[in-house]
């Protein structure tokens, strides 16, 4: 009759349940992976498609073997002589650094905000904050532009307000990255960020108080400390993401804006070569994996401490 | 007029006596509303230097609210609160010499037991010596000296509830102000942690103001209890004369158990009163007075302990009625273990009972009353209290 | 809240919202604008809207988006809460953290690096690209998602009910979709929603994977972005953003409704008792 899914003995019913989304994500998410590694190792033709050697099943093992042999890691170490990859991926991850720092400072003002907020406007302002995030990122991007342009309505405000006298040029520099990540992902950082300030006990403030302790002082000593797996948690969900970012740098960074996405994208589409581009990926890959671990390590942490 | 202290007298500490005494804590005419809700209700009380105070109530009564006012988290509407003679309006919490002991504790959960202690001593810029010294002396009051350098959350509830106080106590605050401090305590614990508080204010001597909603532990730790109801102070005074005469039935009620018999005034004079129980069918006289007039109902109160019972009915003689005593039925026993308290039919089944406390100082199956027993229940002249309110 | 909210807060607070909201109603505004410039004010208009609808290669990219959109989020809304149940109950079996893993994967992935793989999937099995390759990639990235929502909803769920229903003689499929399904099917709802507008919102993964006859909305926007702005994108972006600002507004107010009807309902239902 009733049975404990949890006990080894399993229905049909309930292997399949595991099977079908289980494979699809062998097959779609996974053996991808696979053959972006496979691929790295290969050289570039002009062929279609445009690699050597060619995968193909109809060869059966011996195939696979031969191909296996052919294999190099030449574009590998060609990404380690041309200069332009090291700097791709050190600009990136700068870039990304310095964005998730802005982000912070411009995120947690408006976290604090939104968890001292009177609790009937709570779910309004937080609504506030997801609702960016359904809406297209294209466009959000692309709203910076005719803000950011030279003649521009942030030139045209500034010059209006007599604060400049020649327009600063803001769109197509790393400035205008910093924008365009701090503004795609600020909702990443401040829900985190609220969630571990909306459930700070606010008689630990009110003890702190009592102690003895100014309640400016009190947010150094207690809820700044207190906050920080939010901090943590927020900042890992805008870093990694700008890290591999393609569409900001590509639309509001200038042609010496180096991020490995964009990199990857125009030794892609622009080059065509995708032995090379394959490599950027697997490198990119391997760029965040140290993040997406310690990210995880943290929030498993969190789950326990809160168990 | 000094009322004379009933009962046995635990200490010779009775400064509320001596009219000449200045209140160390003085709420004056306070009235705290948020928006309709009116918390404290012009509300006036006088606490003693030394004293160990207990605001005791139901919740949502006030007596929280008491005290965040005079913590500083909470400004009075109107009145004043003093604190040794000081005025404390305006005074901000981190600057008022009371400390509070919080009922969820509020332990700082980022810092050892040794960093909460030592919190507020760093905030009035003590040196680092003394600080260590103070923080010593501390876990040596609660007895918590192993678990210095242990985090919040790798101690159990009791620990916690110790490292609480020890940090409210280390400023050596005038004032300790404990909100439901035993709360969250097993029962023996909490027993045992009312003596331990006790025994720590007799060793400080420093003025300890508790809220608690549980009249056992306000009993047993205070010198005086304050009983409040919606936002008023129903009675202030030591824990045998709330008990043994509590000034309305609101108070008899919400302290203990108690019987109230609904009287008609008979007759008053200067040696007791003479009333006719309405539906017990008998007179009660004691020797009470009261302000009541004759023809004038009233309730009297009797604990169900000081109500005797015994096998069978007792007959009286045509044109008398009984005195202070009543026939009744056991329709209930409830076995507590120590005690048994039965309740009884009286007054020719019009549904009135009468509950009464016998000892159990024999074992069960030798226990002469059973249920259907016919039976008579009596009470001395001075077991209850007149209330007219 | 002791001394109600500061100026401090308040004025974070504005900042902050008007950070996030002020380049979106900028968008908007410009998109009436009579001028050709996207910067200069030359009075209102709706023309580029007139003009919008009478871009068919515009209207086709729209159609290839929405019905991509919708395919791959019913999809993924299968396969996302297929994929929650495991998480939640299967309790262990083999390869179960590989399979977590693959589920989360998604979320912190670069967006380039799954378009890239899954192209060159398509590539070495030979499928030719297209509508239905877009399909599979957004369904298959949409699916986590989903998988993370349906399971925080599954998380608080309580089992007890079902095992009430199986003690009252309700086989386990049945019991799902009588008892557990109704239950999160807020969950399911939110989820798909994600997985629709992550799909329609799609560039990087679109244009690895998509194939001739197979533009979609934002790849068209991205390829006249490139070549300057203008207010007829302005109008299709004022278009999407309005279209998703209702849907979210009115599925919020949806379950917020339901909640506050749910709420005096227990209250009647307490003050008879």
């Amino acid at each position: 009759m009733s049975q404990s899914q949890s006990k080894p003995r399993r229905s049909l019913g309930s292997w399949a349940l595991i099977a079908v989304p289980y494979l699809w994500l062998l097959v779609f998410f996974l053996a991808p992976f696979l053959i972006v590694f496979k691929i790295s190792l290969s050289e570039v033709a002009v062929a279609i498609p445009p690699y050597l050697p060619a995968f193909d099943l109809a060869e059966g093992w011996a195939g696979l073997v031969d191909s296996v042999s052919q294999f190099s890691f030449d574009n590998y170490l060609w990404l380690t002589e041309d200069d332009l990859y090291w700097k791709s991926y050190l600009s990136s991850v700068v870039i990304a650094t310095i964005s998730t720092f802005i982000a912070l400072l411009v995120g947690y003002p408006i976290a604090y905000g939104m968890s001292r907020a009177p609790k009937a406007w709570r779910a309004t302002l937080l609504m506030l904050i997801i609702l960016p995030f359904w809406t297209s990122f294209l466009i959000r991007v692309y709203a910076w532009i005719g803000i950011l342009k030279n003649e521009g309505l942030l030139n045209q405000f500034l010059l209006w307000l007599g604060v400049i006298d020649q327009p600063l040029v803001i769109l197509n520099t790393n400035i205008a990255v910093y924008i365009g990540i701090v503004y795609s992902y600020l909702p990443f950082l401040v829900l985190p960020l609220y969630a571990t300030l909306e459930k700070l006990d606010e008689t630990l403030l009110e003890a702190a108080e009592d102690l003895g302790c100014p309640s400016w002082q009190a947010f150094w000593k207690i809820t700044f400390p207190l906050s920080l797996p939010g901090v943590v948690a927020g900042c890992f969900l805008v870093f990694i993401p700008a890290v591999g970012e393609f569409v900001i740098p590509d639309l509001l960074g200038g042609s010496n804006t180096l991020m490995i996405g964009k990199t990857l994208w125009v030794e892609f589409f622009a080059n065509r070569d995708w032995p090379v581009s394959s490599a950027v990926a697997v490198l990119l890959l391997l760029l965040l994996v140290v993040p997406i671990v310690l990210f995880q390590n943290h929030q498993q942490k969190l789950q326990e401490r809160q168990s | 007029m000094a009322k004379k202290a009933i009962g046995p007298v635990r200490r010779t500490f009775t400064p509320w006596e001596d009219s000449s005494a200045k209140p160390f804590i003085e709420f004056r005419n306070v009235t705290k509303r948020f928006g309709d809700f009116t918390a404290v209700d012009n509300l006036s009380l006088k606490i003693y230097e030394r004293e160990f105070f207990a605001l005791l109530g139901g919740s949502g009564c006030g007596k929280t609210t008491m005290m965040r006012m005079l913590a500083g988290f909470e400004s009075p509407t109107e009145g004043q609160i003093l604190l040794d003679g000081q005025d404390m309006a305006g005074v901000p919490p981190y600057k008022r010499p009371a400390n509070m002991m919080f009922q969820s504790y509020a332990l700082f959960p980022h810092m050892s037991v040794e960093g909460n202690i030592a919190f507020g001593l760093k905030q009035d810029g003590m040196a680092k010596a003394d600080i260590a010294a103070r923080v010593a002396e501390m876990l040596r009051l609660v007895k918590l000296e192993p678990f210095a350098k242990r985090k919040p959350h790798q101690l159990s509830g009791g620990q916690r509830q110790r490292v609480a106080l020890a940090r409210a106590l280390a400023k050596r605050p005038k004032v300790l102000l404990l909100d439901e401090p035993l709360g969250a305590l097993d029962r023996k614990l909490r027993e045992e942690t009312q003596f331990e508080l006790m025994n720590i204010q007799e060793e400080l001597k420093t003025t300890f103001l508790i809220v608690t909603h549980d009249q056992e532990e306000a009993m047993t730790v205070a010198d005086r209890i304050a009983v409040m109801d919606a936002g008023k102070i129903m009675q202030v005074a030591t824990p045998a004369e709330i008990y043994e005469t509590p000034n309305s039935r609101f108070v008899a009620d919400f302290i203990g158990d108690i019987n109230l018999m609904e009287a008609r005034v008979v007759s008053t004079s200067e040696d007791g009163t003479v009333m006719q129980a309405v539906a017990l069918g008998c007179q009660i006289e004691t020797s009470q007075t009261t302000t009541a007039a004759v023809g004038d109902t009233v309730w009297y109160a009797v604990r169900p302990e000081k109500i005797r019972i015994e096998l069978g009915e007792t007959e009286h003689a045509e044109g008398t009625t009984a005195v202070n005593q009543t026939n009744g039925e056991i329709w209930d026993i409830a076995y507590m273990g120590d005690v048994s308290i039965f309740h009884s039919h009286v007054g020719n089944g019009n549904g009135v009972s009468i509950r009464s406390t016998v000892a159990n100082v024999t074992r069960l199956v030798e226990r002469p009353l059973t249920w259907d027993d016919k039976v008579t229940l009596s009470w001395g002249r001075d077991a209850g209290v007149i209330l007219t309110n | 809240m002791r001394n109600g909210p500061s100026w401090f807060n308040v004025t974070s607070l504005v900042l902050g919202f008007s950070f996030l909201y002020l380049p979106i109603v900028l968008l908007v505004v410009f998109s009436f604008n009579e001028s050709r410039l996207v910067t200069v004010w030359g009075g209102f208009s709706t023309k580029w809207y007139g003009e919008l609808f009478r871009n068919t290669q515009l209207l086709d990219a729209a159609k290839v988006t929405l019905e991509v959109a919708f395919l791959s989020a019913s999809c993924a809304t299968v396969l996302g809460t297929m994929a929650a149940l495991v998480l939640n109950r299967s309790g262990r079996f083999p390869g179960r953290s590989m399979f977590s893993g693959m589920i989360f994967a998604p979320l912190v992935m670069p967006e380039v690096i799954l378009g890239l793989s899954l192209l060159l999937l398509f590539v070495a099995i030979d499928q030719s690209r297209g509508f239905w390759t877009i399909m599979i990639a957004h369904t298959t990235f949409a699916m986590c998602y989903v998988a993370v929502v349906v399971q925080s909803r599954l998380v608080g769920f309580d089992r007890s009910i079902e095992e009430a229903a199986e003690d009252l003689g309700s086989p386990p499929l049945k019991t799902f979709f009588l008892i557990t399904l109704p239950l999160i099917f807020p969950a399911v709802v939110a989820g798909w929603m994600l997985a629709f507008t992550l799909s329609l919102d799609d560039l990087v993964i679109a244009s690895f994977t998509t194939g001739p006859g197979a533009t979609t909305l934002p790849m068209k926007i991205y390829s006249q972005v490139r070549l300057g702005v203008t207010p007829e994108i302005n109008a299709v972006c004022t278009i999407l953003v309005g279209l998703v600002t209702v849907g979210v507004i009115a599925a919020s107010i949806t379950t917020k409704r339901r909640e506050q009807q749910r709420q005096r309902d227990e209250r009647a239902a307490i003050a008879q008792g």
